[in-house]
């Protein structure tokens, strides 16, 4: 072992940790991996037919659904983070001298893989449904890019959050308005259909241009203004969450 | 929270550092572990100070918290080898101190189980196991014992007198006299962050001084009568008795009984104390709490 390769080496031991914990936890491969496909049906057969968005509802909500793929498994790791903060297994670590960049890296890979694994899911279901998409091989690898960064910010930004949060069973809740707002942008109806203030605000959130860059881009029309906004915003969140995280972690452990 | 606390652990040793709960134990470990930086003073952890040569130290040591930190998604097994790749150990190597571990800790049934399902007793032995992965020459335990059932405390107990006999150092907390009689060689009393007292159990139990004789009567009047006679006494109303100073010997006890009876006075049970270590720790710790004592 080498001074400079260890904290990669930790860093694969905790992904492989914290995977197994996602893996074995029931609550978390419900809300993360099925709870999404389980939106895509209410949404397509229960509401879809009632939103008139002007084409096939399955064509309008994938992109979104993609979104809530990332979100929905966010609680899980908010709970983990924190759950290892405060039941003594970090003071282990710190004795055993793991890399500290890996306790916090750990979690976010391990996130970033299940939201692989749950955007695969809801991609292969929106197929499954009906979806069609005249997007080339390179707008599909942008759509992955997009969709990579969205889960990346969403990782850092959570792992944040549940490091801040007091006890295991408030960081859950700490994500929750990481679930609402997608709802609050353009992911399920077009932002133009919302009332007064709560368009505007659909309009300027970060989930918004994320989910515009993916619609464009799966539709074969991409948009390099949306793409920009959307990349921006994930830079922006991911730096904010891994500075919170970073500054918490160093006074909490 | 902690003041003036001079301790010197020779290596090999079990040292026990007693306290009622809230003295100080938890945090004495965690400076002594690099966990906590103290505010002043200097721990040398094996020749290294803990405060500048924080991985020297961590790479010597080992800690078992008070609370089991075991991962539960985990199971038996793979709890040691995660221990074992943090600790970049070669892949057979690890495999084979894993093993080992769970041989020795009588976990082998158990080990494709996850932790979540163990008893406390099995917790506390996966915890320590995890510690011992990576070979520590010196090791914290902090109340290795609290909540354990008898049997599971003995084996505990055998453990740490095994890992002695291997030429390990235990620094041990515990609320529990008894423990520390059986396993330390030297002891400390933490009261509210001040040590108290320091020695080995038998200096400790001499520094409590005199035996002392305790009559229970059935009424507060029996009892109030034999306060009155007995100078010197010192009485419990709560439990009806009373604590008569006294050498223990044939003569004193025979006068004692024969002034009882001088003035009538019948208690309902008679019985001779010599000092152990809970009276040690009653007198030496101001606000021990009945909790502690019940251990």
């Amino acid at each position: 072992m080498s001074a400079t390769s260890a904290p990669l080496t930790d860093s694969r031991i905790m992904l492989r940790r914290n995977f197994k914990h996602i893996l074995r936890n029931p609550v978390t491969i419900f809300n993360g991996a099925l709870m999404p496909v389980v939106l895509m049906l209410l949404l397509v057969y229960v509401f879809g037919a009632a939103f008139n968005v002007g084409e096939h509802y399955i064509q309008y909500a994938t992109p979104g659904l993609i979104l809530l793929a990332i979100t929905y498994g966010l609680s899980a790791t908010a709970v983990s983070v924190n759950s290892d903060m405060t039941k003594g297994i970090i003071n282990r670590f710190k004795v055993m001298n793991v890399s500290r960049g890996a306790v916090l890296t750990g979690h976010v890979l391990a996130t970033m893989l299940g939201s692989t694994i749950a955007i695969a899911v809801i991609i292969g279901m929106a197929f499954a449904l009906g979806f069609r998409s005249p997007a080339t091989p390179l707008d599909w690898l942008a759509a992955i890019g997009i969709a990579a960064a969205a889960a990346f910010a969403a990782a850092w930004i959570t792992v944040a959050l549940g490091m801040a949060a007091r006890t295991p069973e408030s960081a859950g809740l700490t994500v929750v308005p990481l679930l609402l707002l997608p709802f609050l942008s353009s992911a399920i109806v077009p932002a133009a259909k919302m009332g007064q203030g709560v368009r505007q605000f659909a309009e300027y959130q970060p989930f918004t241009p994320i989910i515009e860059s993916l619609r464009g881009l799966l539709a074969g029309t991409p948009s390099g203004g949306y793409a920009a906004a959307a990349l921006a915003w994930c830079a922006g969140i991911a730096l904010v969450g891994y500075l919170w995280s970073r500054a918490t972690f160093s006074r909490r452990a | 929270m902690l003041d003036g606390i001079d301790l010197d652990v020779h290596a090999g040793t079990v040292f026990s550092l007693l306290g009622p709960n809230g003295a100080g134990k938890t945090t004495t470990v965690n400076v002594l572990t690099t966990l906590m930086k103290a505010d002043s003073g200097t721990v040398h952890i094996a020749g290294h100070d803990v405060a500048t040569e924080a991985r020297a130290v961590r790479a010597l040591i080992g800690v078992t918290g008070q609370f089991a930190a075991v991962d539960d998604l985990l199971t038996g097994q793979e709890n040691l080898q995660l221990m074992a790749d943090l600790h970049h150990l070669r892949a057979g190597e690890g495999k084979r101190v894993v093993t080992s571990l769970l041989e020795r800790f009588d976990l082998v049934e158990s080990a494709e189980k996850m932790a979540a399902t163990y008893s406390g007793g099995m917790r506390r032995k996966l915890d320590l196991a995890m510690t011992l992965v990576t070979r520590p020459q010196i090791i914290f335990l902090d109340e290795p014992t609290t909540g354990l059932d008898p049997r599971s405390r003995r084996t505990m107990w055998n453990i740490v007198r095994e890992l002695a006999a291997d030429g390990v150092t235990v620094f041990l907390t515990t609320q529990n006299l008894d423990e520390a009689d059986q396993l330390a060689g030297r002891i400390a009393v933490l009261d509210q962050g001040h040590l108290v007292a320091e020695g080995t159990p038998g200096e400790l139990k001499r520094l409590v001084p005199g035996s002392h004789v305790r009559l229970q009567f059935t009424d507060v009047l029996e009892l109030d009568a034999a306060a009155r006679v007995l100078t010197g006494s010192t009485r419990d109303d709560e439990d009806l008795a009373l604590r008569v100073p006294s050498d223990g010997k044939a003569k004193s006890l025979r006068a004692l009984l024969d002034r009882l009876g001088e003035h009538s006075i019948d208690a309902e049970e008679f019985s001779v104390h010599t000092p152990d270590l809970d009276d040690v720790f009653l007198a030496l710790t101001s606000h021990a709490s009945t909790e502690a004592i019940a251990q």
